[in-house]
């Protein structure tokens, strides 16, 4: 049971909180560039990690509409930080992806594909809410007709060491949004941190291979309560909530109700929701030439439906207001998605809520048109 | 096995990848309007459009445009693209000469109904440049002039100098299509009608049970469109509009193109009417 044996696909497995490291020694060296949660700049973000002493140790995140403040908190655990502004997106859909580039021929061009260096990635931390946001984006770039390629790739070979939630945010909705805190499907592992020791349930085979070398042991039918008690506490810490009965209607229904010119009142149009929400996929493509003209290098950039550019057309704008445009995003994200992708484009992870500048919040808005009711 | 061997190639091609085209004549239309005639370089190049679809075209430096395909959609090996000075990427297409290059790829977006046409009376009705990609409908009508009832044009235009394709009304209703075409705006050359385009359904007898409307213009022209033809007892299900929005990718990447529930770049530009009523001419929206 101990030692070089790997276990069997879908076995939950108990390792001491050291071994973590030999997990991610394993991962290293098979390759992976390791991303994880880490303080940096004053915040916890995902950034290229070595080592599990680069893990949020001691380190809370605490967040409420418009803030998110870390503190100094007495534990030993690595995984106590609830979500920050990066999300798994800036790995799989970078902020910026090269495309293309053209070379002048003579006349003509020559359009030659970018190719993406980029390492496979081992995704170490993934809430449960995080990973439905992968899923979703899944959605759009790889699930659809025509697949996206530069997705594909990073998608295709990323590795994902899911984590439940021990702790929740005072934005957290995901029982709401029916995507968490428990993580169900989709990960290589799957971790649970107990105090003394890490749960870890083996999704995959190449969940199982990494765990090869590290001294396991089956977990008991004790172990296994203890995370369900562990799980359960963390629901019991969400509050926020979210009702979505009635959805998309509600939101086709109240295109024209005045409270949205309320909202508007407030909202800076800065885009932040859309830049830290982990489903938000709009992208804008930029060339950027050499001063001869002769080589261009086309990159497809973020976008966000907040920027006045956004839905340029001849003749002017179609979405010309900031109430117009929070709507569209609040109305595509809890309400066209469905219709769009069979699912909400909301995991209820909180981020707008904790990142927006002037703390909207995205369930009390809804909640609020729901009250005042169809114009 | 060959299906296998097409669907390997879907996934592996780029499909933000344009192919290199050459132009092959430029045909000006109207002021800051010319018609474009593209071919692709590469003759490996899938060819093939129905009507109503459209292209996107780069010219690096400056960046990519979706334009619809104007041309017969029975030689699609010269696509030709009808494209209104309004940007800086369309602005530098303008500049461009006979033998020059651009990018392209395509064809995207939906065609119009054509099959559910056939054996009915099909009635055009656009705007501005909003004939462009209706134009592939009525050449498409000419070919099989015997397959389709009445075919009847209404076109407005806001002077006689912005009209498109005038050289070849005489040869459309030649063909049997009839035309009704009248400007905003007169001057003194014009012996034409005056007045928006959705009035022309006063000078029309219309067969409501059997007729099929396809509608491309300004919104609100297609709001008028829609209002009379309805007045007029055609379902809406029998209303067809071409709808526009920026777009930066063509195939559900980008989200500009969202219009509530639809994303006008795959699952339009061509909606029957009823698809998209709830969201059609709202303020905004």
């Amino acid at each position: 049971m101990v030692g070089s044996a790997t276990p069997r696909v879908s076995a939950t497995v108990v390792l001491s909180k050291p071994a973590l490291q030999r997990v991610l020694d394993n991962l290293g060296n098979s390759g992976f560039q390791l991303i994880g949660p880490t303080v940096r700049d004053g915040t916890l973000v995902l950034a290229g990690i070595g080592n599990i002493s680069e893990l949020p140790v001691g380190w809370a995140l605490e967040q409420k509409p418009g803030s998110s403040r870390l503190l100094r908190i007495n534990s030993t655990d690595y995984f106590g930080c609830t979500v920050g502004p990066h999300s798994w997106k800036r790995y799989l859909f970078p902020p910026q992806t090269d495309l293309l580039t053209a070379h002048r021929n003579g006349k003509g061009w020559v359009f030659e594909p970018s190719p993406d260096d980029a390492p496979p990635f081992a995704f170490i931390g993934v809430r449960s809410c995080d990973l439905h946001a992968i899923a979703i984006q899944d959605d759009v770039f790889v699930n659809g007709n025509i697949r996206d390629p530069h997705y594909a790739h990073r998608r295709e070979r990323a590795f994902i060491m899911a984590t439940n939630c021990n702790t929740a945010a005072s934005t957290c909705f995901c029982t709401s949004m029916k995507t968490g805190p428990r993580v169900h499907s989709g990960f290589d592992l799957a971790l649970t941190e107990l105090p003394e020791c890490f749960v870890i349930e083996i999704g995959s085979e190449a969940g199982s291979d990494v765990l090869a070398g590290v001294d396991w042991q089956p977990a008991s039918a004790f172990d296994l309560g203890r995370v369900s008690q562990l799980i359960q506490r963390t629901e019991r810490q969400i509050q926020r909530q979210l009702t979505t009965s009635d959805l998309p209607k509600l939101l086709y229904d109240t295109i024209d109700h005045p409270h949205w010119d309320v909202i508007a009142m407030r909202c800076l149009s800065c885009a932040n929701c859309t830049l830290v929400c982990p489903t938000c996929f709009c992208s804008t493509v930029e060339d950027h030439s050499d001063l001869t003209g002769s080589d261009t290098k086309r990159t497809r950039v973020w976008d966000s439906c907040f920027i006045l550019d956004f839905s340029h057309l001849h003749g002017g704008n179609s979405r010309p207001t900031i109430k117009s445009r929070f709507r569209q995003w609040m109305t595509h994200k809890l309400g066209a998605w469905i219709d769009q992708f069979g699912r909400s484009g909301c995991v209820g992870c909180g981020r707008c809520i904790a990142w927006c500048p002037m703390g909207i919040d995205i369930t009390e808005e809804l909640s609020t048109l729901r009250s005042l009711g169809a114009r | 096995m060959s299906t296998t061997v097409l669907l390997d190639r879907a996934a592996t091609a780029d499909p933000m990848l344009p192919y290199m085209a050459t132009v092959r004549a430029i045909r000006p239309e109207a002021y800051g309007i010319s018609t474009f005639s593209l071919e692709y370089d590469d003759a490996s190049v899938p060819l093939g459009f129905a009507p109503g679809q459209f292209n996107m075209i780069c010219l690096p430096g400056f960046g990519e445009v979706a334009i619809s395909i104007c041309s017969d959609p029975n030689s699609p090996k010269i696509m030709e693209h009808t494209i209104r000075y309004a940007g800086s990427v369309t602005r530098a297409i303008g500049r461009l000469r006979v033998g020059d290059s651009v990018g392209m790829r395509g064809p995207y977006g939906t065609p119009w109904p054509m099959q559910l046409a056939e054996g009915k009376d099909l009635m055009i009705v656009s705007g501005g440049i909003g004939l462009a990609p209706l134009r592939p409908v009525i050449l498409e009508a000419l070919h099989r002039r015997s397959s389709f009832g009445r075919v009847l044009v209404l076109y407005g235009g806001r002077t006689p100098q912005d009209l498109l394709y005038t050289d070849e009304f005489e040869k459309w209703q030649n063909g049997g299509i009839e035309m009704y075409v009248s400007v905003d705006r007169a001057d003194e050359t014009w012996k034409g009608q005056v007045g928006v385009i959705p009035m022309a359904f006063y000078r029309t007898r219309l067969d409501h049970r059997n007729t099929l409307v396809f509608s491309c213009g300004p919104e609100i022209m297609m709001r008028f469109v829609i209002y009379e033809a309805m007045a007029r007892r055609i379902p809406k299900e029998a209303i067809y509009v071409s709808m526009e929005r920026n777009m930066k990718c063509a195939i559900g990447f980008c989200g500009h193109c969202q219009l509530g529930p639809v994303f006008i770049c795959k699952n339009g530009p061509i909606f029957r009417f009823s698809q998209v009523e709830s969201f059609f001419g709202r303020e905004e929206f």
